[in-house]
């Protein structure tokens, strides 16, 4: 008896939660719009959310860009490419870093110093070099994607190594195991939950970088289309590009999310 | 000649374990602190011993000597003949000595038959397919088949324990060291595994070291119960339990059981007044 009621209860809760995301998410654009629509303070300046849905959804938009337009998915493929690459390379230096720096004392006193002073450099203050050095201009806009990832990476793989409870590794070499055993079977699976942690918050600066080198060195992607519509003043495309890429990186967070949680579904009783 | 040798080979598969003057000296930040001195004890094959003492008097450093976690800092331990540990020297863990774990180290991430498993498998003594039919063959001998496939985290502690007792024995080790494994158990899933970890112990007759805090548990389950002195730790009294087996938990309404019950108390009393005075924490 006391199951279904928990469980209807529970239903109800979740539809209540989706009512109250839905209504947080409707008075912010209502307020968007009255705000433009009587041109609060400075507010005049900017398109309101109609005007943004109709040149969105045109099939001839006024500036250029909208679901019609190849221009459009062209942008979202080209940031798209460069953040999955990004991210596949911080996930593959990062994650075995990570569990190094975690793993051997020696190798984190070698590596950790260097590492913490690197990792303060904003993304942006790399472009300069990252320009010169890699002449491939994608090359550079993926390193500089690239680099944040991977620290955030390597920081969360580490203290999930560091932070295994001994008696794993104990009850392992007990049960006849090598250390190649305990790296396997016993400080990878139990490092992998921070490891999710640290790929989701890599996923997150990876577009947030990426859109700021695209900003300043790039000739394409999201963030160069955002860019260009504030050169020509164009209002709309900027905050087709905002919204877009609020999509684009929810749903690689999602992504991401969903694979940790179908990896890692032993810590959930 | 050859009656001698394979009377030999008997008594040395068999698990004994020789203690002998251990010490163990930690530094400290308030100085060298002596946890250990001259620990001395024989452990027969097959023999289920019981240490008991106040919190912190260094039972488990012992236990960790034994199972070749913690080095000692002077003395000898053996197993079976074979020093594993003494001052400089200490043999890495291994299945022939296999630790359960005051707080339980099952591996959350793997499921209960992968787990009972891992023992056999890593050290390339079964096959993948025979470890997990031996793993399934004693998961039925307890009853616990239904939770093979179950991973540890959705388990009482209760079973998480019994499954961690049988990935212990699954190698078949000389020695079993249990280092309080029913602390964090209430006192009707106490009763039940104190069954159960007899019922092991009566068939498989495997050498068992096994520290707790609980006096009746202690009598309940040994063959003979070590109180150890506190700060630094050493045999203080060593009473031996002439219960019959096969033993039940019914047993401890005995009038032999309440004797040793009172006895042992007194004795383990005044170490705790001691660690009480000098302001240790107290017999928990």
């Amino acid at each position: 008896m006391a199951e279904p009621d928990s469980h209807s209860l529970r239903r109800r809760l979740r539809s209540s939660q989706v009512l109250l995301g839905a209504a947080g998410a409707l008075a912010f654009v209502a307020a968007w719009y009255l705000l433009v629509r009587f041109e609060v303070w400075r507010f005049a300046k900017l398109p309101d959310p109609l005007s943004v849905v109709r040149e969105w959804t045109a099939r001839r938009p006024q500036y250029g860009v909208s679901l019609y337009t190849a221009a459009y998915y062209q942008d979202i493929w080209t940031s798209t490419v460069r953040v999955f690459c990004a991210f596949a390379l911080a996930t593959l230096l990062g994650v075995p870093t990570g569990i190094a720096l975690g793993w051997s004392r020696s190798v984190r006193e070698f590596l950790f110093p260097l590492l913490e002073l690197i990792r303060p450099i904003p993304p942006l203050a790399w472009v300069p070099l990252a320009v010169l050095m890699l002449a491939n201009q994608e090359a550079a806009m993926i390193f500089l994607t690239w680099i944040a990832a991977f620290f955030a990476t390597v920081l969360n793989t580490m203290l999930g190594v560091t932070s295994i409870d001994p008696a794993y590794v104990r009850a392992a070499y007990c049960l006849g195991s090598r250390p190649q055993d305990v790296l396997r079977h016993v400080v990878v699976p139990a490092a992998l939950p921070y490891v999710f942690t640290g790929l989701q918050i890599a996923m997150g600066v990876a577009w947030f970088s990426l859109v700021a080198g695209e900003m300043i060195a790039g000739q394409a992607g999201l963030g160069y289309m955002i860019l260009s519509a504030y050169m020509d003043l164009q209002t709309t495309t900027i905050v087709i590009g905002m919204v877009t890429l609020g999509l684009v990186g929810f749903l690689s967070s999602a992504l991401v999310r969903w694979l940790g949680e179908r990896l890692t579904a032993w810590q959930f009783s | 000649m050859a009656v001698l040798l394979k009377a030999e080979a008997r008594t040395a598969g068999a698990g004994a374990i020789s203690l002998r003057s251990v010490r163990k000296v930690y530094a400290s930040s308030a100085g060298a602190v002596e946890a250990i001195a001259d620990w001395t004890l024989e452990i027969a094959p097959g023999e289920f011993l019981a240490v008991v003492g106040p919190s912190g008097c260094g039972k488990t450093t012992l236990l960790n000597a034994i199972a070749g976690f913690d080095p000692i800092t002077a003395g000898e331990i053996a197993l079976d003949g074979t020093t594993i540990a003494s001052a400089g020297y200490l043999a890495p863990p291994g299945a022939d000595r296999v630790v359960v774990f005051q707080n339980g180290a099952l591996f959350p991430w793997k499921n209960v038959v992968d787990n009972i498993a891992y023992g056999p498998i890593v050290q390339r003594r079964m096959s993948h397919e025979q470890a997990l039919r031996a793993a399934h063959a004693l998961l039925e001998r307890v009853g616990l088949a239904d939770v093979a496939r179950a991973f540890p985290l959705k388990l009482s502690s209760g079973v998480q324990r019994r499954v961690e007792m049988l990935r212990a024995l699954i190698n078949d080790p000389k020695a079993l060291l249990l280092d309080e494994p029913f602390r964090a158990l209430d006192a009707i899933s106490k009763s039940a595994m104190h069954e159960e970890l007899l019922r092991l112990y009566e068939s498989t007759q495997k050498t068992i070291f096994f520290i707790t805090h609980d006096l009746d548990e202690a009598i309940l389950l040994a063959d003979r119960v070590v109180v150890s002195a506190t700060r630094p730790a050493r045999v203080k009294r060593v009473l031996h339990v002439d219960l019959p087996r096969p033993r039940s938990p019914l047993m401890t309404a005995s009038r032999e059981f309440l004797e040793l019950r009172a006895q042992l108390t007194g004795v383990v009393h005044e170490e705790a007044e001691k660690a009480l005075r000098r302001g240790e924490r107290e017999l928990a």
